[in-house]
């Protein structure tokens, strides 16, 4: 037997396919079908949580998505522990393990239920209000305790082992929502022969039709018309059918995310398949029918275990065949309750009393319940749930104050009406309008290419429901798709509805008994623990907007978004205010509808697929080689080539001293390369950059400045000249793309009359750096065609010939100071010319460094690094750079910019060398430079440190920094102020090494 | 997620593909270092920000690669009409944005 609370001739699961399960380590049997939530309460199991933030009891509130209590973790194994799993939607497999959440030592006994009796200081507003003072003990002792004893779920704390799946699809409709009305609209789509997509949350479709007993449609029951229905669509090719699949978030122009459970309810799930499976959907057209949520009472007490929704109770009896009770008391504000008292009546479990807040309802159902001898009060209210761990008792007394009578429970269904389920329209920008006679926000001013149908639309009954929803499926069809298809649409077969139940009206806000000058707890919120008092009191502390009300309370905060709670909020909020319910409005409804994991939005985009990786054609040779590698933007560079025993120190000064000994090898691909190719080629130059060009001889190179509009640095980089109408520009590694994006910003758009091409071709060369006075000799006897002697190609030079068999574009040009070439060599050839330049090194002493020591090298030479040395407040002239601005150009990108007052003003930050008065001090790249280090703080600051670092070739210290005119200041000791007390510079030029440039030559 | 008409590759493509740019018909100066103090300042500091109708530049970087001017509502974030880089501001905007964008 499934538990002692199944009535196997009631439900549609099949008896004999029972599921073991465990619940706080109790071991119980369920059915395959069952959610946690019917299998638990099957078992008679009601306690399943403890409340947020009063640690209270809490029980199985609803059947379906909305549901704010019974949250409990899932767990697979040590590292698949998920937190705050509704237990109304997590399936049933056999050997699930859940286990309650927020109460320790035990879900019975919780300690934290003392904050229940403590409660009157717990009120809205009360951290806010509480622990202001003393400041400081915010962050050490209350934020902290709080954390800990509030909240939810424990994270798990193991890397996620499951994987997760992305998909784009496009389609003509899709219907979110696949009860009665989503499936006839997906019908009516279908059948017009357009591409349609129909999702629906739960395993299986037909959404209400899993309560309503009484649905007829095409001759069927509801449920069992659902089945065929959608089986039919599955069967098209045209349709795509989603079931377990949320639609969470409604985006611009009809793009629309959603979350596909895969494999949370299998049993073995296997590696094959993902957990869930994200879907970016864009449609043409969006038809919601997201169907309406059942709202509870707000009474005092509300919130004991055994007391859920209405239609939840009847869920759980026509879907699941589980009884919720075995003496079940009913309280309502409207029709819809009394169909679960006559089903549950029918099934043999005992109606202790239906208690109608109304004053004289008919209807066919009031009279069905009467014929069935159960009890029927009207205008009365509960007033009060008896019990504690769960109810046992409902208090009653005429709405209007009188008698009160106790009548014994084990559990109360409860309807204060139904409520248009609008996130996904509110969600899409639409705007709700609150009907006056309905009391529903229903959707107004549509802001996209989607329609409203049936229960979300405030539309009620099945007929009309269907009616609607039809027709409107059609219409999209015939929207998106003009011609032959679109009219087709709508000329299926509409179904047809034999039978139905009606749903009238409700209450919204609190019940008699919990109305204003009442303390008691009637919940409003269950999840984040707000009571109808909490509201009242915000509206009284000063809190008029709705949006300020929810933020003082919380209320709709927590994860279930307010699904069953914000409508009685604004209902009480409006009342305390006096005002009516559209004046004080609705809170906007965000994504996500319901919770989505990270794993599903991130899907492979983790770990090493979090980002590119890329990689230059020699890295297989510097990993070889045991390098040490540094992330620059996505590139992996060699930082530096530690020997046996060398730390980075150790290493970095070896290759420093071996580059200017003798030579080094550096793998330059990074570099952005850019060809500016076009009979203007050098007209676009003299824009683009500071320099002049026109003059430039080809098979000569210049060092370039680029300058935004402003007249700041934005880039700078060696540009040869191969031909009289062709560029080799090289970029700084990290501003390959963006410079890219510039030059072709000004030739689309500001000079598009120049006759040039842009072709980045970072990737197509492969560059390495041969640096060192023996620079010479290694690649003297692998090039052929081009005389490499100082006088045939001198310093700032490029010539195109080959290298070891293939082409290479040879640059004489130096980022060190010493004699250097740059050889480019198409990437695919990289590492075989690395490997034959090495084995010629080896010969000279050469020795491979990395981006470490070419930093050190660049610094003893005073060479900048743009984004390092300067930070987008420098022009050429702070740097030191006057020299590469054409005086005598008339225009420039930047030119303008330069000439503005704050640029030419005296006391600019300008670049300058630092020599520490310790050579063996290290300054710090980005402290502080002061005047005076012994003036009050906060102390005036000139500078600041930009680049530094030991140099093994000057034996000592060197940095480089912007102060404020520092050229002025040649000599002058300034101070850097440290935590660990105070360091003295000296203020020199830039240059620490080999200050006449001789080495450059050769 | 956007739709983007690129007026190149004359489609609708996901603004994943495109980059903003600014605001578009803002020209430079022909002579820009002739410009005045306060020329330079409209010209490279100013600008309108609007709520509503606003006329910027995007650029179908994934794509064609095509830096073109489209008008854009900020309230809506609803592009009413792109065109090509160059051509002048529209006088007249359309009445129905979707049909502009969907042609």
């Amino acid at each position: 037997m499934s538990g002692a609370f199944r009535i196997p001739s009631a439900g549609r699961l099949k008896q004999a396919k029972t599921a073991r399960f465990s619940f706080d380590g109790q071991s119980y049997t369920g059915i395959e079908g069952d959610t946690l939530a019917s299998a638990l309460l099957a078992n008679g199991v009601h306690l399943v949580g403890r409340s947020f933030k009063y640690h209270r009891p809490r029980g199985i509130l609803s059947a379906g998505a909305e549901e704010p209590n019974a949250l409990v973790e899932i767990r697979r194994d040590a590292a698949r522990r998920t937190p705050n799993v509704r237990a109304t939607v997590q399936e049933l497999y056999d050997g699930l393990e859940a286990q309650s959440q927020n109460r320790w030592p035990s879900l019975s006994f919780d300690v934290g239920a003392v904050n229940d009796i403590a409660s009157p200081m717990l009120s809205a507003g009360f951290y806010y209000k509480t622990f202001m003072w003393p400041k400081a003990a915010w962050k050490s002792l209350y934020e902290p305790r709080i954390r800990q004893a509030a909240g939810l779920g424990v994270s798990p704390d193991k890397p996620d082992p499951d994987h997760y799946s992305s998909r784009y699809a496009h389609c003509d409709v899709l219907v979110l929502g696949g009860g009665a009305a989503g499936i006839a609209a997906a019908l009516a789509a279908a059948d017009a022969g357009v591409r349609v997509i129909l999702a629906d949350e739960q395993a299986e479709f037909g959404g209400s039709l899993r309560f309503e007993a009484a649905a007829k449609i095409d001759g069927q029951d509801g449920f069992s018309w659902a089945q065929a229905a959608v089986a039919r669509l599955s069967a098209m090719d045209n349709v795509r059918v989603l079931s377990r699949t949320t639609a969470f978030g409604y985006y611009a122009q009809n793009f629309v995310g959603l979350v596909e459970r895969v494999s949370d309810h299998l049993k073995n799930p296997g590696h094959d398949l993902p957990r869930e499976r994200l879907w970016q959907v864009r449609a043409k057209r969006v038809v919601l029918a997201s169907g309406a949520i059942e709202r509870h009472m707000v009474f005092a007490d509300n919130d004991r275990p055994g007391i859920m929704l209405a239609g939840a109770a009847r869920t759980f009896l026509n879907h699941h065949g589980v009884a919720v009770g075995r003496n079940v008391g009913v309280y309502t504000a409207n029709d819809s309750a009394y169909s679960a008292a006559i089903d549950l009546k029918k099934a043999g479990v005992n109606v202790a009393a239906i208690v109608d807040l109304r004053d004289n309802p008919t209807g066919p159902v009031i009279d069905e319940a009467r014929a069935l001898g159960i009890e029927v009060n009207f205008g009365r209210a509960v007033i009060r749930a008896g019990g504690k761990l769960r109810v046992n008792s409902m208090t009653v007394q005429p709405k209007n104050g009188g008698g009160e009578r106790t009548v014994p429970v084990d559990a109360i269904l409860m309807s204060a009406g139904w409520t248009p389920s609008v996130h996904l329209f509110s969600q899409s920008r639409g705007k709700v309008a609150f009907n006056d006679e309905t009391k529903r926000f229903v959707p107004g001013i549509y802001a996209q290419d989607c329609v409203s149908v049936g229960a979300c639309n405030g539309t009620d009954g099945l007929s009309a429901s269907m009616d609607e929803a039809y027709a409107a499926g059609a219409k999209a069809a015939r929207d998106a798709s003009a011609g032959d298809l679109g009219a087709k649409a709508g000329k299926g077969t509409k179904p047809k509805v034999d039978a139905s139940e009606s749903w009238s009206r409700g209450m919204l806000g609190a019940a008699p008994g919990a109305g204003p000058g009442t303390t008691v707890k009637a919940f409003v919120d269950f999840q984040n623990d707000v009571t109808a008092k909490d509201i009242r009191q915000a509206v009284h502390e000063g809190m008029r907007s709705i949006e300020h009300v929810k933020r003082f309370t919380t209320n709709g905060m927590a994860t279930d978004q307010g699904k069953t709670s914000n409508m009685h909020g604004l209902a009480i909020a409006a009342e305390t205010l006096g005002k009516p319910i559209p004046a004080v409005g609705l809170t906007t409804f965000r994504a996500p509808y319901t919770p989505v994991t990270f794993g599903a939005i991130i899907s492979h985009a983790r770990g090493p697929l979090f980002d590119p990786t890329r990689k230059t054609a020699i890295h297989p040779w510097a990993e070889a080689q045991g390098a040490v590698f540094e992330d620059v933007g996505q590139w992996k560079r060699a930082w530096y080539f530690p020997q046996a025993g060398e730390d980075m120190h150790a290493a970095v000064g070896r290759e420093c001293v071996a580059v200017r000994t003798n030579a080094g090898l550096f793998d330059a691909s990074t570099l952005g390369k850019i060809e500016v190719v076009g009979p203007d080629a050098a007209k676009f130059m003299e824009l683009l950059y500071t320099n002049p060009w026109e003059k430039l001889e080809p098979g000569r190179c210049r060092y370039g400045i680029m300058l935004r509009e402003d007249g700041f640095i934005y880039d700078d980089g060696v540009v040869g000249r191969l031909a009289p109408d062709r560029f080799h520009v090289t970029t700084t590694t990290g501003g390959a793309p963006r410079v890219m994006n510039h030059m072709e910003d000004y030739l689309q758009t500001e000079f598009p009359h120049l006759n040039v091409w842009l072709t980045s071709i970072t990737e197509q060369w492969a560059v390495i750096a041969v640096q060192g006075p023996k620079s010479r000799d290694i690649i003297a006897p692998l090039v052929e065609d081009i005389d490499v002697s100082d006088e045939a190609m001198p310093h700032m030079s490029v010539r195109e010939g080959r290298i070891c068999g293939v082409p290479t574009r040879l640059f004489r040009m130096s980022f060190t100071g010493e004699r250097g070439f740059e050889v480019n060599v198409p990437a695919d050839y990289g590492q075989a010319v690395w490997e034959a330049l090495w084995a010629e090194g080896q010969k000279h002493g050469a020795t491979a460094y990395g981006t470490e020591a070419m930093h050190v090298l660049r610094a003893e030479k005073g060479y900048i690094i743009v984004g390092q040395d300067t930070d987008g407040t420098l022009t050429p002239n702070d740097a030191g750079l006057d020299w590469a601005v054409g005086k005598k150009k008339t225009d420039f990108v930047g030119i303008r910019g330069l000439t503005r007052p704050d640029l030419i003003a005296k006391g600019r930050k300008q670049l300058i060398g630092l020599k520490t008065k310790d050579p063996k001090v290290v300054l710090e790249e980005g402290a502080q430079i002061v005047e005076d280090p012994k003036q009050a703080i906060p102390m005036k600051m000139i500078g600041h440190v930009t680049s530094s670092y030991w140099s093994q070739n000057c034996g000592r210290s060197i940095a480089l920094a912007a102060v404020a005119g520092g050229r002025d200041r040649m000599g002058d000791t300034l101070y850097v102020p440290m935590p660990d007390g105070v360091i003295e510079v000296e203020v020199t030029g830039m240059v620490f090494f080999d200050e006449t440039g001789g080495r450059l030559n050769g | 997620m956007l739709l983007i008409r690129c007026p190149y590759c004359e489609e609708e493509r996901p603004e994943l593909e495109f980059r903003n740019a600014g605001e578009a018909h803002i020209a430079r100066s022909a002579d820009i270092a002739g410009d005045s103090d306060d020329d330079f300042e409209k010209f490279f500091f100013i600008r309108s920000n609007p709520k509503g109708i606003i006329y910027e530049r995007w650029r179908h970087i994934h794509g064609c690669a095509r830096f073109f001017n489209a008008v854009r509502d900020t309230i809506t974030d609803k592009f009413v009409m792109t065109y090509k880089a160059g051509e002048p501001k529209p006088s007249k905007l359309p009445n129905n944005s979707n049909d502009v964008v969907a042609k």
